[in-house]
């Protein structure tokens, strides 16, 4: 009984720790002016964010083989949205770079 | 406290769906479509159908949306649409709301005691030694649904590839992008490539007892594919390329000879043998996922259009 | 006020905003799109009546849920081949308008 509680506690505390730092990401993508700022606003505080709820599930996990697989979606969701940002990023970036190549002759056209 | 949970899904996905519908501009409209079957994966798992939820993420989100995504860059940037009628917007929300006024005056006279076919279903599932009943419904007691669905999925990528002008038919599609694959596409695809085949392939497995099957465990697999092509870690082939073209053809063919034998088997068409049963699905199951799996991979990548042969 | 009635209510939402989607679309993939969002709609009612029908130790009834799998593959089977004919018909168009092209390229 008390170790459940104890269980039921951890899991609350650090859910609602991740819920806040999702809710921390959502408002830089929303509120960000760059691009490049949202991306990274969006994956370091999600990712982390993930991570506590991960954690905070575990205890909840009927067996072991469980909390394996939700492990496993976090270290996944980590990987995938490293990648992801950094191939975004560089899309920005290459953007930006053929906008400044590109502007200058637009400008002196007639 | 549920409830409360589901009634702000049901708004979100509301939300989605004007967004959608709603958005002038194509490219914010399909990333909205994406959010949208996301949402309505969620809504899925609230009804407890995590077979439905599965697939509406993996096929009605996922590989839809990179279809979806890849027309956006395909197609020229629409000219800027003449004024359209000023009474037309109004016009078609009025249609818009009694169409779905009268859904749900029919939803809310839906009958009491509700009508329900589990009850059969629970009562044939022994004979078939699954233990997920919608596997069961698919593969045993529709399966003739099961079977034309496969072949409207091949027709599908025969609709695409005849699309292709005439000396190149048998050849490459395009690739998805000029450039060559950024590196981290290149990590990734080789880091979750291995990760998501096997994640594939236990779908299919679990498919048998646990939310999973042949369908989900195609789309993960093509995804798998794409991720590879996109990653520049395979070349996609030819479309003429004779292996492919049998693993296009196993499903659809291998499911509609196990059918015929069902006549010598179990006395009825799509009938299984007796005392076979698990292990014929098993492999009727087998060949389906890996025609999805190809022919889901071969509908994005396109319509060939180069000359190469292989 | 049950789950099910909810989803229900709100699958026929969906397909109202799909069939406004569907008429008020000024190019084609917007119609493809408002068609998809319309037939997601009346996926979600089929669930809700699947979720009623929950008897004999199932939670929902499996035989609108088999339904509804198949009907996402068949409706992502149609999505891709008129996106497939959009895109060739937009090459086309391209090519039949050399002016129009002309300006664009060089």
């Amino acid at each position: 009984m008390a170790m459940s509680l104890i269980a039921d506690a951890f899991t609350l505390v650090f859910v609602a720790a991740g819920i806040a730092f999702f809710a921390a990401g959502t408002l830089g993508l929303v509120r960000l002016p760059q691009t490049l700022s949202r991306i990274h606003a969006l994956t370091k505080a999600d990712n982390v964010g993930l991570a506590l709820v991960v954690l905070g599930l575990l205890p909840q996990a009927g067996n072991i083989f469980d909390a394996a697989k939700m492990v496993a979606i976090w270290l996944l969701a980590q990987l995938a949205s490293g990648a992801v940002a950094q191939v975004m990023a560089e899309a920005v970036i290459a953007e930006a770079r053929d906008g400044a190549d590109a502007s200058p002759p637009e400008e002196s056209r007639p | 406290m549920s409830l409360l949970f589901d009634a702000v899904l049901c708004l979100l996905l509301l939300l989605g769906a004007l967004g959608v519908v709603a958005t002038g501009a194509a490219r914010p409209a399909v990333i909205a479509f994406i959010g949208y079957g996301l949402l309505l994966g969620l809504a899925w798992v609230r009804l407890d159908a995590v077979d439905v939820a599965l697939t509406e993420i993996a096929i009605g989100s996922g590989i839809s949306g990179v279809v979806l995504l890849h027309c956006v860059r395909a197609l020229p940037a629409p000219p800027r649409a003449p004024a359209a009628h000023p009474m037309l917007r109004p016009l078609a929300a009025a249609i818009a709301v009694a169409i779905a006024a009268a859904l749900a005056l029919a939803v809310l006279a839906l009958p009491e005691p509700a009508p329900t076919r589990a009850a059969d279903v629970a009562a044939a599932l022994p004979a078939t030694d699954l233990g997920n009943p919608v596997t069961g419904v698919l593969l045993v007691f529709r399966a003739l649904d099961t079977l034309l669905e496969k072949v409207v999925l091949f027709l599908s990528l025969v609709g695409v590839w005849a699309l292709s002008r005439d000396p190149a038919c048998r050849g490459r599609p395009a690739p998805l992008s000029p450039e060559p694959a950024p590196a981290p596409s290149a990590f990734l695809a080789r880091v979750l490539a291995p990760i998501g085949v096997l994640v594939g392939l236990y779908l299919l497995w679990a498919g048998a007892d646990h939310p999973g099957g042949a369908f989900q465990s195609g789309a993960v697999l093509a995804a798998m594919g794409l991720l590879l092509v996109m990653g520049d870690q395979i070349r996609v082939p030819a479309a003429g390329n004779r292996s492919l073209r049998l693993l296009m053809l196993a499903g659809p063919f291998g499911f509609l000879a196990v059918g015929f034998a069902g006549w010598a088997t179990a006395g009825v068409f799509l009938g299984y043998p007796p005392g076979a049963e698990k292990a014929v699905i098993i492999a009727v199951e087998v060949a389906i996922t890996l025609s999805i799996a190809v022919t889901l991979a071969l509908i994005v990548l396109g319509p060939p259009a180069d000359e190469g042969r292989s | 006020m049950t789950g099910a009635l909810l989803f229900g209510l709100a699958g026929a939402a969906l397909v109202g905003c799909g069939v406004y989607g569907l008429l008020t679309a000024s190019g084609a993939l917007g119609r493809i799109l408002g068609f998809n969002v319309l037939g997601g709609g009346v996926f979600l009612i089929f669930g809700a009546v699947a979720r009623r029908g929950a008897a004999a130790g199932f939670s929902a009834d499996p035989v609108p849920q088999a339904l509804v799998i198949t009907g996402i593959v068949v409706a992502f089977c149609a999505t891709a081949l008129a996106v497939a004919l959009l895109v060739r018909l937009s090459t086309m168009e391209a090519r039949a308008a050399p002016a129009d092209a002309g300006e664009k390229e060089t």
